[in-house]
């Protein structure tokens, strides 16, 4: 059976690519701290040694629109192209292009379906940022097939906190289940506190230090009594309007495993949001 | 309302580089054309199998013609399209890194939480 060989969750920051690759006067200040926590939280994957990566991510209406709209997509395709126009223009982002794992996917959608969740597919998926900032700080090279699956953070109605949290133990069992000698790296990006065309968005800080402050201590114990206890679909409004995004935090925390400690934590407090790092090595921990 | 309405705006035009320019310069008569032309095709389906009933109300077109973003969000638009769309038309107007993005938080500070509902 397939290893799981690390369990990542991070924030996905569009504008570290810019600011990693700026020099000169158009080098933020904080560049070079960001560079050394994401070089050191790059290495905690490459240890691993991956050959599979199944990232966890949200597509923010590039691909998937409001006419037909999944809660829980998983991509089928044996090539992703990557970033859209869009991303370019306002992050910087170049265009990229990933390999896919095509029997993995259909593992995951086949035995997915069975254990209670209708999953959607696509067999024909550009992916975004979510995906590709992950890519970025973690595997730079983008030389790993991967699987990617996206959730509906974005859309409202969305799914319960629970039911992501419930979508990540799956997906830990499945990948353990999966009939291949691989060893398989699960990653996944959320957000903190966040505001996105609202009157708190871009300030010194993420919207609400307290919370994100919170959010930390959970992911990083593997706190899922808490977090379940206190994050609804209505208390996300409060920490700011695209906070909904931490519900891919509680997927990972699925994926981890409950008061499970991360082997892994950082953070960076940036303008706009809190930056975080963590991963687990499960098998360090049987 | 017609929300879902706005976002099919919002998200066509965010998505094409030449509708972005064309928008930032004559957004009225941009409106007046995408409505026309736009609003009803259904956008993974060929021209001929448009839909037949979209339209917006007066008060939204009237925001999007006026490129009043604050309205935009007083009707329940999604955040992050707006957000997005309104960066790309007038971000390059601000010589401060962030200029036209914390002039938008200043002009949405009258509202508090809970904000206008983005469900569609």
């Amino acid at each position: 059976m397939a290893t799981v060989a690390a369990v990542i969750a991070s924030t996905h920051h569009p504008f570290y690519y810019r600011a990693s690759t700026s020099t000169g006067a158009d080098r933020p200040p904080f560049a070079d701290e960001w560079v050394a926590k994401i070089e050191a939280f790059r290495e905690t994957l490459t240890r691993a040694r991956p050959d599979v990566l199944v990232m966890v991510g949200s597509d923010h209406f590039h691909q998937l629109w409001l006419d037909n709209m999944p809660q829980f997509l998983v991509g089928k395709a044996p090539f992703y192209d990557a970033n859209f126009y869009n991303e370019e223009r306002e992050f910087g982002l170049p265009r990229m292009f990933v390999r896919g794992d095509e029997d993995l996917s259909a593992y995951l959608l086949r035995q997915g379906m069975d254990a209670g969740f209708d999953l959607a597919f696509s067999n024909e998926l550009r992916i975004d940022h979510s995906i590709t900032c992950p890519l970025i700080t973690l595997r730079p090279e983008a030389d790993l097939p991967i699987v990617p699956i996206y959730t509906n953070i974005f859309a409202p109605p969305l799914p319960q906190p629970k039911r992501f949290v419930e979508l990540g133990r799956t997906i830990r069992q499945l990948v353990e289940s999966w009939p291949s000698q691989a060893r398989v790296a699960i990653i996944g990006t959320g957000h903190l506190s966040l505001e996105l065309g609202g009157p708190r968005q871009f300030g010194p800080h993420g919207p609400d230090p307290e919370f994100d402050r919170k959010a930390v201590g959970w992911i990083a114990s593997g706190d899922l009594g808490s977090a379940l206890a206190e994050v609804s679909l209505d208390s996300l409004w409060l920490p700011g309007n695209a906070t909904h995004g931490f519900m891919d935090f509680m997927l990972m925390m699925g994926v981890a495993g409950e008061n499970v400690k991360a082997d892994h934590v950082d953070s960076l407090d940036l303008f706009h949001t809190m930056e975080a790092y963590f991963t687990w090595y499960p098998e360090a921990s049987v | 309302m017609s929300k879902y309405l706005l976002n099919k705006f919002l998200y066509t035009v965010d998505r094409d580089p030449d509708l972005v320019e064309r928008y930032r310069t004559d957004p009225a008569g941009t409106v007046a054309w995408w409505e026309a032309e736009r609003a009803n095709v259904v956008l993974n389906l060929p021209g001929i199998e448009r839909s037949t009933w979209l339209e917006f109300t007066g008060a939204e077109r009237e925001a999007l013609a006026t490129h009043d973003y604050v309205k935009l969000f007083e009707l329940g638009a999604h955040n992050f399209l707006t957000l997005t769309l309104f960066i790309a038309m007038f971000e390059r107007d601000h010589d401060e890194p962030l200029g036209f993005q914390l002039e938008y938080a200043r002009k949405l500070s009258h509202f508090s939480l809970p904000y206008p509902d983005i469900s569609t």
